[in-house]
């Protein structure tokens, strides 16, 4: 008889095998010619005018500097409200309640449910909760919170699942020296989960600047300079939108203003990734 | 109720009627949900000997030991009946400090458990949370620590890589070292040599031995021979009706001359288990 694992190859394994070569290749395809189409319609717009000038003719001229301005406020609120938030919440998640407890659970389900929630939706919630009943009107501030609800799911669980990916057993060693559960913590789990945390960090940070609708009517869409956060201020993305759909002979500039948005997203990416490897890791071993 | 710090000039004493227990569990049992890992047992835990812990894989023995500094409160499905007193206070007294307690009781895992630090932060870190502030201090005592297990000649020219860059035989010595430089008065390890090469489980074996009159030891051994070199008590556990049972126990040269229960004759016979 001959062995197992010399059997020809029949011919359906040939034919799965060219099926999944095949949409392989579309896939990639598909993103090739994104990146491709966004390249070669924007590279034309890209100076340093483009990037240092305001708009001008509601954009189908002069620059974006106003835009990226509004962008990089929105993203800081965003953050500034999402991180602590969520590593805490993710903290409560991990450490302080089981895999079955019911707090937890319901926690956790309503978590799941937000994040599939279109961000329209919270666009909305947003301008009624932030604009209107907080009385922030269209700004940068409401939106950068509108923004931070819409990624505080995806962050906190996925912030929670790096927390858990540390072994437990570095738990119940600190526990065995006595070490007191805040340290453990502090000193122990938090910065032993900073590869998870930063992964989701960049994942929340790619949402929230890829984000239009929910800032639509929350930070609106101004393209002025803004001059504190309650001010409204216009986000790269719905810069984008605008000019694509509301400009005519803003195809250019809209596909500049992508270009940029393309290597603004993977700027982030490169860099979170570099300071979660060596910035903190190394602090971690050494101090 | 406060455990005070153990403080080195002490007399030995592994007279075992001249002095009391230093930990003594009386019938006591523990459980993962419904299922009893040991119930019932009585033992307690001379000062300044080396009590040996043996028996069969799943009698209770990791369990037991965990259960000694309240290790076992991690495990949330875990529950305790029965007591355990160290040096005469009952350990589940809702006023038991814990951090005191576990530092008191000492406990070295079975797999060597070296915190994702470097090896000087291994032994830094523990003694800063336990009030150590002068950096002079914790560098002394992370040397004669490192010193009393034989590791300080091989480790003096790299503290300050990864603890996980040394081998599984000085990882482990680098974990009792750790365990060490608290100063505790109990230790318990479990199995510490299992994981090991023969030549570095020799290492931890006579460091284990040395430790005797400085430090209460218990040590849970599957290798006979080992409880025998090392052992002034030894107590056997074995599984009976579905949980562990305390068996037998008393002085080492008893237990293996002369040992009472026809179940310990056998497995020191190494008829069984
Ligand atoms: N965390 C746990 N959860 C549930 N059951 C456990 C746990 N740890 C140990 N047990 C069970 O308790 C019994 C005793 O285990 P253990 O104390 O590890 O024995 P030993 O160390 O003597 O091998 C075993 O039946 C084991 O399956
Ligand atoms: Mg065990």
């Amino acid at each position: 008889m001959k062995s197992l694992i010399h059997r020809q190859r029949k011919p359906a394994d040939a034919f799965a095998a060219v099926i999944l070569w095949v949409m392989a290749m579309a896939v990639s395809f598909v993103f090739v010619w994104i990146v491709f189409s966004i390249v070669a319609g924007g590279l034309s717009s890209i100076s340093r005018e483009f990037l240092t000038k305001p708009p001008e003719f509601s954009g189908r001229s002069g620059g974006i500097s106003t835009v990226l301005v509004s962008t990089a406020v929105i993203l800081m609120i965003c953050l500034g409200a999402a991180v602590p938030l969520g590593i805490a919440t993710a903290l409560f998640l991990s450490e302080f309640t089981g895999n079955d407890e019911w707090f937890g659970r319901l926690v956790r389900r309503s978590l799941d449910v937000l994040a599939g929630v279109p961000s329209i939706v919270f666009g909305l919630f947003g301008s009624v909760f932030f604009c209107r009943v907080l009385g922030m009107g269209y700004s940068l501030i409401a939106g950068g919170l509108t923004l931070a609800c819409m990624v505080l799911p995806i962050f906190i669980r996925s912030a929670e699942a790096g927390l858990r990916a540390v072994p437990e057993e570095y738990r119940s060693t600190a526990a065995a020296l006595g070490i007191s559960r805040r340290a453990v913590i502090f000193r122990l789990i938090l910065p032993a989960a900073v590869p998870g945390l930063i992964s989701g960090l960049i994942l929340s940070l790619g949402r929230a600047a890829a984000e239009t609708a929910a800032l639509l009517y929350t930070s609106g869409y101004v393209d002025r300079m803004p001059e504190s956060v309650f001010d409204s201020g216009r986000s790269l993305t719905v810069h984008i939108y605008d000019l694509a759909m509301n400009v005519p002979g803003g195809n250019s500039h809209a596909y500049g203003s992508a270009l940029v948005l393309v290597v603004l997203l993977l700027i982030i990416n490169g860099a979170a990734t570099w300071i979660g490897e060596h910035g903190l890791r190394r602090r971690l071993i050494r101090s | 109720m406060k455990f005070e710090t153990y403080s080195s000039s002490r007399e030995s004493c592994c007279d075992r009627e001249a002095c009391a227990p230093v930990l003594s569990a009386s019938d006591l049992s523990l459980f993962y949900g419904r299922k009893a890992a040991f119930r019932g047992v009585n033992l307690d835990i001379h000062e300044g000997c080396i009590t040996a812990l043996v028996g069969p894989s799943g009698c209770g023995k990791s369990s037991f030991l965990q259960s000694l500094n309240r290790l076992t409160d991690l495990i949330p499905a875990c529950r305790i009946e029965g007591t355990v007193t160290c040096c005469g206070k009952d350990i589940h007294e809702p006023a038991t400090d814990l951090i005191a307690l576990r530092r008191r009781v000492g406990l070295i895992f079975q797999k060597p458990s070296p915190l994702p630090f470097s090896i000087r932060r291994n032994l830094d870190f523990p003694l800063r949370e336990h009030g150590f502030t002068d950096r002079g201090e914790r560098e002394a005592k992370m040397e004669s620590a490192l010193r009393d297990v034989c590791l300080w000649d091989e480790v003096k020219e790299r503290l300050d890589s990864p603890a996980t860059s040394l081998s599984g035989g000085q990882q482990q010595r680098l974990c009792i070292a750790r365990a060490l430089a608290l100063e505790p008065q109990v230790l318990l390890l479990d199995e510490p040599c299992s994981a090991l090469d023969p030549i570095s489980s020799g290492a931890v074996e006579d460091l284990i031995a040395d430790l005797r009159n400085r430090f209460t030891v218990v040590v849970v051994t599957h290798n006979l021979a080992q409880a025998r070199r090392i052992a002034d008590d030894v107590a056997f556990f074995w599984v009976k009706e579905n949980a562990g049972r305390l068996i037998e126990h008393g002085p080492a040269e008893a237990i293996f001359s002369d040992p009472e229960n026809e179940l310990t004759r056998a497995y020191i016979a190494g008829l069984r288990g």
